[in-house]
C-alpha cells in the first residue's frame, strides 16, 4: 500500500505540473507535449487502479492518435511554432476565478461525501470481464458508438474536404 | 489508498481544463484543454469502478475515450474550415453572430 501511495504521489505531482504548464505555456507545440505527459500519467493511474486494458487503450488512442492529430492541427493552421505572447485572452483573471471557485466547491463536496473512504481491496479484473460487459449489458451503446464514429469520420471528411 | 485522492486529482485536472477553455485564444489549445477535462472524467470513472469493485467504470471510460476521439476529429475539421475561411483561428475574432 505504501508503494502504491508513493507512485500515486509522483504521478499526481507530475500530472498537475504538466497540466498547469499546458494551460499557461506560450508555445503551442510545447502545450501538445505537456498534454502527452498528462495522458501518460493518467495511464499510470489506471494501472494503479488495476485497469491495465484501459491504460493501454489510453496510450494507443490518446498519446498515439489524439496528440498526433492535435499536432497536425497545429501544423495545418500554421500556428506560431515558437513563443507567442498572444495565446491568452483578457478574460484570464476571470477564468482563474471560475476555476478556483469550481475547485473549491468540488473539493468541499468530495471531502464531505467520501471523507475517508478507502478504495480498499478490489479484485483484478481480466479484460475478458470488460468485454463480457460491453457485449452483454452495454451492446446497444457499443453499436451506437460505432455509428457515432462512422458519422464523425464522414463529417470530418465532408468538412475538411477542399471542393 | 483513499478514494478521495483520485477524485481530488481529477478535480484539479478538470479545473485546469476549465481555465484553459476560458482563457485561451487559440482554438487548438482550447481543444487540448477539453481533452484534459475528459481525462479527468475518465480517472473519476475508473476510481469509482475500483471503489465499487466492478468493471462498469472501465466500460464507461472506454465509451468516453471513443467519444473523445470522434470529438477531436470533428473539432479539428471545424478548426481547419475556420482557418481556411478566415486565415486565423483566434476564437475572440469569431463574433459573426454577435448582434
Amino acid at each position: 500500500m505504501v508503494a502504491q501511495n508513493v507512485v500515486f504521489g509522483i504521478l499526481a505531482v507530475v500530472m498537475v505540473i504538466a497540466a498547469f504548464r499546458l494551460v499557461t505555456t506560450q508555445n503551442v507545440v510545447r502545450a501538445a507535449l505537456f498534454l502527452a505527459i498528462v495522458l501518460a500519467g493518467a495511464a499510470g493511474i489506471y494501472i494503479l487502479l488495476a485497469a491495465e486494458f484501459l491504460a493501454w487503450v489510453q496510450v494507443l488512442v490518446y498519446i498515439g492518435a489524439v496528440v498526433v492529430l492535435l499536432l497536425f492541427g497545429v501544423m495545418l493552421t500554421r500556428a506560431p511554432i515558437g513563443r507567442d505572447a498572444d495565446l491568452d485572452n483578457e478574460q484570464r483573471l476571470l477564468g482563474a476565478l471560475v476555476a478556483l471557485f469550481l475547485f473549491g466547491s468540488l473539493g468541499a463536496v468530495l471531502l464531505d461525501a467520501f471523507g475517508d473512504q478507502k478504495v480498499g481491496t478490489f479484485g483484478i479484473r481480466r479484460t475478458a470481464e470488460v468485454s463480457d460487459s460491453i457485449f452483454g449489458d452495454f451492446v446497444i451503446p457499443f453499436e451506437l458508438a460505432s455509428i457515432l464514429l462512422l458519422s464523425a469520420l464522414v463529417g470530418a471528411v465532408a468538412l475538411a474536404r477542399r471542393d | 489508498m483513499y478514494l478521495n485522492q483520485f477524485l481530488l486529482l481529477a478535480a484539479v485536472l478538470f479545473c485546469l481544463g476549465v481555465y484553459g477553455v476560458l482563457a485561451r485564444r487559440n482554438a487548438v489549445l482550447v481543444l487540448m484543454s477539453i481533452e484534459l477535462m475528459l481525462n479527468a472524467v475518465n480517472i473519476n470513472l475508473i476510481a469509482f469502478g475500483a471503489f465499487r469493485d466492478n468493471v462498469i467504470g472501465q466500460v464507461f471510460s472506454l465509451f468516453v475515450i471513443t467519444i473523445a476521439a470522434a470529438e477531436v476529429g470533428v473539432g479539428l475539421a471545424i478548426v481547419l474550415l475556420i482557418f481556411r475561411n478566415r486565415a486565423d483561428i483566434d476564437l475572440d475574432e469569431l463574433d459573426l453572430m454577435k448582434g
